[in-house]
C-alpha cells in the first residue's frame, strides 16, 4: 500500500498560541455595524471577584434562604447568608395565645419533624406549671419524637442526594415518609400539622392497629437503609465531594453553639437525651454516634447511623408500652373526656373555663432543651401568672446551626458550598420563626 | 405575538387579534392551544414552608405530579407556566415573589397553595402578606393547612378547567399586568379589605 | 442553687445580684457593666466550665416599670450542669457589650435581640437587621409597645415591602468594609449599626412587563 501523508493542525482552533480567544474582526462588507478593528487582546479577567446572589428562591438552599457569596473563580472567598424570608413572628404571637394554642404554632417551625415540637412544647409547659405525666403518655411521646427524627432525617438525606447529584435516594425516602405520615394521619387527623402533644397529656390515644404498623415499619424500614447504604456509603463521586468539605473541630462546633449531628460529627458526644435526658431515656438502650473529621462525610455517617438507633428506639418503646391512663388526671389542666363533659356539669364547667380563659402557669420560667432531629431545640418561657406567657423563645438548632456557614465555608469551592449548606440540615421555618 | 407594553391599553387585545370575532376556527385553535398547554403545565415551585413539604409530597412516587406532565420542576421563572406558591409568604419575601411572576412568560397562571398564600393563615401578625392576591394575580386558592397533596391535585385539576375555558380572542388574558404607579397591585382599600381580620382572628390578639 | 452562685459571689462581689430557682433552673443576675468579665470568667474558670452557649436573648415583661433583661443560657459540656445569667437594662439606655469574643456563636444570636428588641451590642462586628430587612421602618417588632399586626396599615406594609429592592445585597465596597470593621470611625460604625448602606443605584427602565 502506498504511503498517505496527512497534515493535522494541532492548534486548537478559535485560540492562538498563549490560549486566548483569537477574536475575528467584525467584517465591514454590509457596509453597517463595527470598523474592522485589529484583533485586540481580551481584558484580563483575573483579577475581579464575582458577587454572586444565590437565593431565595432557589432548589438547592433548602427553603427561603439567600447566600451573597463572593468568587474567585470558583472559589468562595466569602459567603454571607442572609435569614428572615420566612419570619413568621411565631414568639410574637405565643405571647397571644394559650399555651395548648401554641402548639399548633410548633408545627409549623421545623414543619419536618412536627411531633417533637409539640412535645417538646409540652415538656416545657409542664415543666413549668410542674405537671407530671403518665408512664404511657411518656412512651408515647418517645414514640412520637423518634418517629420525628426519622423523617427528619429522611428528608435531609433525600434532598442531600438531589444537592450532590444522587437523585433516587429522595424518592426511596419520600416513600418511608408516606409509611410514618399514614402512621401520624391515623395517629392525629393531619399528615404533617399534627398537634399531637397537650399539656398534661396527648391529643389522643394510638388508634388500633398503630402498633402494628409501627412495627411493621421497623421491620422494613432496615432494608430501605441498606439499599442507601449500597448505593451512596462508598459510593467514589459521594465520598469525593463530601469527604474533607466543610470540616469544623470539636472547639469551634462547641464555640458557635452548634448542636446536634453537626456537633457530634465533630467529635463532640454532646446529645440532650443521654446529657440532659428527659422522658425517661435513660432507661432505653441505645448508642449515640459521634464522628470524627466534622465533615460533610461524617455528617452523612452520623444522621444515617442515627436512623438506625432510632429504629432500636421504636422497637424498645413498642415492647414497653404500658396500658394505663394516657392525659394526667386533673381537669383544670386538660379537657376532661368529651362525652364527661356533654353529660357532668362539672366537667363541663372545666372544660369552659379552660378553653375560654386557658390554664395559668405559676410565675416564674422554664428552659426545656429536647433533641430534636436538626439539634438542640430549647423552649424557654416565661411566664407572670396568667394563662399567656410574657415570653415564649425558641431556641432554634437550626439557626445556630447555620451561623456557622460562612466559616465552613469560605475558601472552598462552590460546589462545595452547596454540599455544605446541604449537611448543616437547615429547616427555614425554625431559622426564621 | 409579542405584547409591548407601549402598544397596547390594558383591555384591549393586540390590533391583530381584536380584528378576529369567534367563529369555529378559533374555538377549534383554542381547544389544540389549551389541551397543549394543560397537558405539560410546567410548575415554578415558590415553596416557602410546610405547604413546599406537601409539594414535594405529590411530587414524589406516592401521587404523582408526572401524570400531570408536571415533574419538570422549572426552578427558573422564564421556563414555567404555572407559579405555585407553596407556604407562607413574609413581607420580606414579597418582592422577591413579584420579581419571579414578572420574570415569568406569558402564558402564565398562579396557584395560591395553603391558608397562609390564600389568606396568611394563622398568621395575622406584623410580618406575614396576608394573601399573595395582594401582590401577584391568582388563579386558584387551594386551602389546607397543609392541603393534603389531593388536594393540591384538585387544585390543578381546576387550574386546568380554567384553562381549557380560555379563549386566544381575548387578549386581556395575557396582557402583563405590573405594579401601579404607588407601589401596589390593588387599590389600598382593597388591600386593606382583603387583609382585614375576620373569624376567630379578630379576637385572638389580647395579650392576657 | 447551682453552686456557681456562690462562687460568682465569691469572685464578683456586688456585681452580682439576686439569685434564684425557678422550676429547678438556677437564674443569677448580674450587672451589665460587668456582663462579658462574668461570662468570660464563667467559660474559662476550671470548676466552672460553661463553655457552651445554649441561647442568647431578651425578655421584656408586661409590667412597664420592669427593665429589660437579656438573658444568657449557659451549660457546662464537662459537669453537665446549666445556668441562666442575666443582665437588666433600662429602657431607655439599651446597650449592654458584646458576647462575641467570648463565644462566637453569639453573632446571629445578639443579632436578632437586636431586630426584635432594639439592644444594641457594643462590639459586635456586624449588628444589623438579621429576620426583617435592613430598611424596617416599623420598629422593634417583640417589644410590647409594638402591636401585634404592626404599625402601619396593610397597605402602607404591602406597599413598603414591595418597594424593597430584592437585590440589596452586600456591594463590593461593603463587603471591605466589614472587613474593616475595627478600623472604622465611630460615626461610621454607628451608621451601619443603625441599618444605612449605600444606595445600589437601579439602572432606568420601564417596570412595565420586563
Amino acid at each position: 500500500m502506498s504511503k498517505r501523508t496527512v497534515e493535522f493542525e494541532l492548534a486548537t482552533p478559535g485560540l492562538d498560541a498563549r490560549g486566548r480567544p483569537a477574536r475575528t474582526p467584525l467584517g465591514v462588507s454590509a457596509g453597517a455595524a463595527v470598523a474592522a478593528a485589529p484583533a485586540e487582546a481580551e481584558p484580563d479577567l483575573g483579577g475581579d471577584h464575582l458577587l454572586l446572589n444565590i437565593g431565595p428562591q432557589h432548589p438547592a438552599t433548602h427553603g427561603v434562604l439567600r447566600l451573597v457569596v463572593e468568587l474567585d473563580g470558583e472559589v468562595v472567598v466569602r459567603c454571607i447568608p442572609h435569614v428572615g424570608y420566612l419570619h413568621s413572628g411565631f414568639e410574637k404571637l405565643g405571647e397571644y395565645r394559650h399555651y395548648n394554642q401554641i402548639i399548633p404554632l410548633t408545627d409549623r417551625t421545623d414543619y419536618l419533624s412536627p411531633m417533637s415540637n409539640n412535645v417538646g412544647l409540652a415538656l416545657a409547659v409542664e415543666k413549668l406549671m410542674g405537671i407530671e405525666v403518665t408512664e404511657r403518655c411518656k412512651v408515647l411521646r418517645v414514640i412520637a419524637c423518634e418517629m420525628s427524627r426519622i423523617i427528619s432525617h429522611l428528608v435531609w438525606m433525600g434532598t442531600t442526594g438531589i444537592d450532590i447529584g444522587a437523585f433516587t435516594p429522595f424518592l426511596w425516602m419520600f416513600y418511608e415518609r408516606e409509611r410514618i405520615y399514614n402512621l401520624q394521619e391515623a395517629w392525629t387527623g393531619a399528615r404533617l400539622t399534627t398537634s399531637l402533644a397537650r399539656v398534661g397529656g396527648m391529643m389522643a390515644d394510638v388508634p388500633d392497629g398503630f402498633v402494628d404498623g409501627l412495627r411493621a415499619f421497623c421491620r422494613n424500614f432496615p432494608t430501605t437503609l441498606v439499599e442507601v447504604d449500597r448505593v451512596l456509603t462508598r459510593n467514589a463521586i459521594w465520598c469525593a465531594r463530601t469527604q474533607g468539605i466543610g470540616a469544623l473541630t470539636a472547639e469551634e462546633a462547641i464555640n458557635h453553639s452548634l448542636s446536634g449531628p453537626m456537633l457530634r460529627a465533630s467529635g463532640v458526644p454532646y446529645d440532650v437525651r443521654k446529657d440532659r435526658p428527659y422522658l425517661d431515656y435513660e432507661t432505653y438502650d441505645f448508642e449515640v454516634p459521634v464522628g470524627e473529621h466534622g465533615d460533610v462525610y461524617d455528617r452523612y455517617l452520623v444522621r444515617f447511623e442515627e436512623l438506625v438507633q432510632s429504629t432500636r428506639i421504636l422497637e424498645q418503646a413498642l415492647d414497653r408500652l404500658p396500658d394505663g391512663p394516657l392525659n394526667v388526671d386533673d381537669p383544670r389542666v386538660i379537657l376532661p373526656p368529651k362525652t364527661a363533659a356533654m353529660t357532668d356539669m362539672e366537667a363541663m364547667i372545666f372544660h369552659f373555663k379552660q378553653v375560654m380563659e386557658g390554664v395559668p402557669a405559676p410565675v416564674g420560667e422554664a428552659y426545656f432543651p429536647i433533641e430534636n432531629g436538626k439539634g438542640e431545640l430549647g423552649y424557654y418561657f416565661v411566664s407572670d401568672g396568667t394563662a399567656k406567657p410574657v415570653r415564649w423563645r425558641i431556641r432554634p438548632p437550626s439557626f445556630i446551626n447555620l451561623s456557622a456557614l460562612s466559616k465552613m465555608a469560605e475558601g472552598g469551592l462552590l460546589a462545595d458550598l452547596i454540599a455544605i449548606n446541604a449537611s448543616v440540615d437547615i429547616v427555614m421555618g425554625e431559622v426564621d420563626r | 405575538m409579542g405584547l409591548n407594553a407601549a402598544q397596547t391599553a390594558p383591555g384591549q387585545g393586540s390590533r391583530v387579534l381584536s380584528s378576529l370575532s369567534p367563529n369555529w376556527l378559533t374555538t377549534k385553535l383554542d381547544f389544540l392551544v389549551n389541551w397543549a398547554r394543560t397537558s405539560s403545565l410546567w410548575p415554578m415551585p415558590f415553596g416557602t414552608a410546610c405547604c413546599a413539604i406537601e409539594f414535594m409530597a405529590t411530587a414524589a412516587s406516592r401521587f404523582d405530579l408526572a401524570r400531570f406532565g408536571m415533574e419538570r420542576m422549572a426552578f427558573s421563572p422564564r421556563q414555567s407556566d404555572v407559579l405555585i406558591c407553596a407556604g407562607r409568604l413574609p413581607f420580606k419575601l414579597a418582592p422577591v415573589i413579584r420579581r419571579i411572576y414578572d420574570q415569568m412568560t406569558q402564558p402564565k397562571w398562579v396557584i395560591s397553595m395553603g391558608a397562609c398564600a390564600s389568606t396568611g393563615g394563622i398568621f395575622d401578625n406584623y410580618a406575614m402578606v396576608q394573601g399573595i392576591d395582594t401582590v401577584v394575580p391568582v388563579d386558584v386558592y387551594v386551602p389546607g393547612c397543609p392541603p393534603r397533596p389531593e388536594g393540591l391535585l384538585y387544585g390543578i385539576l381546576l387550574l386546568h378547567k380554567k384553562i381549557r375555558g380560555e379563549t386566544m380572542v381575548d387578549g386581556s388574558l395575557r396582557q402583563e399586568r405590573p405594579l401601579d404607579a404607588t407601589g401596589l397591585r390593588l387599590p389600598p382599600e382593597v388591600v386593606d379589605e382583603l387583609s382585614e381580620p375576620f373569624g376567630n382572628s379578630i379576637h385572638q390578639t389580647r395579650s392576657a | 442553687m447551682n453552686p456557681s452562685v456562690e462562687a460568682l459571689r465569691r469572685q464578683f462581689g456586688p456585681t452580682i445580684g439576686r439569685a434564684w430557682v425557678s422550676c429547678g433552673d438556677t437564674i443569677v443576675h448580674v450587672d451589665a457593666g460587668r456582663i462579658t468579665d462574668v461570662l468570660r470568667w464563667l467559660k474559662e474558670t476550671p470548676g466552672q466550665q460553661y463553655d457552651y452557649l445554649v441561647d442568647l436573648t431578651a425578655v421584656e415583661y408586661r409590667d412597664p416599670e420592669r427593665p429589660l433583661e437579656v438573658v444568657y443560657e449557659l451549660f457546662s459540656l464537662e459537669r453537665r450542669v446549666p445556668l441562666r445569667v442575666k443582665a437588666e437594662l433600662s429602657k431607655d439606655r439599651l446597650e449592654i457589650d458584646s458576647a462575641v469574643p467570648i463565644w462566637a456563636g453569639a453573632d446571629w444570636l445578639e443579632r436578632e435581640v437586636y431586630d426584635m428588641f432594639g439592644v444594641t451590642f457594643r462590639g459586635h462586628p456586624d449588628l444589623r437587621r438579621i429576620l426583617m430587612w435592613e430598611t424596617y421602618a416599623e420598629g422593634h417588632p417583640l417589644r410590647k409597645d409594638f402591636p401585634l399586626r404592626g404599625r402601619f396599615s396593610r397597605a402602607e406594609q404591602v406597599r413598603q415591602a414591595l418597594g424593597a429592592n430584592p437585590e440589596a445585597h452586600y456591594s463590593m465596597e461593603e463587603l471591605s468594609i466589614a472587613d474593616a470593621y475595627h478600623e472604622l470611625p465611630e460615626d461610621m460604625r454607628q451608621r451601619l449599626a443603625r441599618g444605612e448602606r449605600a444606595v445600589i443605584a437601579e439602572p432606568e427602565r420601564e417596570r412595565a412587563g420586563e
